[in-house]
């Protein structure tokens, strides 16, 4: 396992998901709402952008879990949760009322934060403080729940 | 003013696909951008030198983006929505990212493409509550 083969696949996989959501026209927030609400002049594009990512990682997904480990870690460290709690319904809740509002989500705010977009650098900004602001909610005591998401599970890391 | 753009947006997909399918493939994580960048700003989260270098991919490619195809991204002068508008968004975008734990990447790209039943609810969820908030937003607030 190398360290420099991970960070540059890494950097490689950013760099291409950028490129992906510039073209899909993801970092244009009117184009965004203009999908979202679809009582308007609709423009249905964006379902092709997720048609066409899942096609290409739903594919590659089955053909990969069939093979054992991945190239530089030791082991798939995929989400094993399947219960639908509060967090994950009211947050998902949350995150959408935020993209309807702004048209970014979190790809395209740091792509247009890079491409030094004024609102996309306030965005990205409000965002950062929006996360750590849940950070700090969350390490109030609760349960700590085992094979969780990849996210939480390094939650949950921290407050053991 | 958006024009219906299915080939470009297809294309698009597809290399968000291969993004995810590389970090799949080469890290065997899931390639949630909430989540990966949110590791950055809490205590304890592992992978770091992991997680640098995807958020820098990803804010070097919209650096490049800006130079060789600036027409991907809103122009200078279009009229943007106000700033207390685009801070609120940011500050739900944020905080509900990461109690939901994903977003449109994490849920929406990988966890559709394994079957998730909770990435399928957090995608419904979200889908649905962005469509209310741009519709009421472009009738009520002029927001867009």
């Amino acid at each position: 396992m190398s360290r420099g083969r991970e960070v540059s696949f890494a950097a490689l996989a950013g760099l291409v998901f950028a490129l992906g959501l510039g073209l899909a026209g993801m970092t244009q927030p009117s184009k965004v709402v203009g999908f979202l609400d679809v009582t308007g002049d609709w423009d249905p594009s964006l379902a092709f952008v997720m048609g066409g990512a899942i096609a290409v990682h739903l594919t590659a997904y089955r053909f990969l879990r069939s093979r054992g480990r991945p190239l530089v870690a030791s082991r798939f460290q995929l989400p094993t949760r399947s219960d639908i709690d509060l967090s994950l319904v009211l947050g998902a809740a949350i995150f959408g009322v935020g993209w309807g509002l702004g048209g970014y989500c979190p790809g395209p705010a740091l792509v247009s934060a890079g491409a030094l977009q004024k609102p996309a650098l306030i965005f990205l900004a409000a965002m950062a403080a929006g996360m750590v602001v849940q950070h700090l909610l969350a390490r109030t005591p609760q349960p700590a729940k085992n094979g969780d998401t990849l996210e939480s599970r390094t939650a949950a890391e921290t407050k053991a | 003013m958006n024009h219906f753009t299915p080939v470009a947006s297809l294309l698009g997909g597809l290399l968000i696909g291969l993004a995810a399918t590389i970090v799949l493939a080469v890290h065997g994580k899931v390639a949630g951008i909430s989540g990966i960048f949110g590791g950055l700003l809490q205590r304890g989260a592992g992978d770091r030198p992991f997680r640098f270098a995807f958020v820098g991919g990803l804010v070097v490619g919209g650096a490049i983006l800006g130079i060789v195809a600036p027409s991907l991204l809103p122009s200078a002068s279009a009229s943007s929505p106000p700033i207390w508008l685009v801070v609120g968004a940011g500050l739900l975008v944020g905080f509900g990212t990461r109690m939901g734990g994903g977003c449109t990447s994490g849920h929406g790209v990988c966890g559709l493409s394994r079957f998730s039943r909770r990435s399928l609810v957090a995608t419904v969820t979200f889908m649905l509550t962005g469509g209310i908030t741009a519709f009421l937003a472009h009738r009520f607030g002029g927001a867009s």
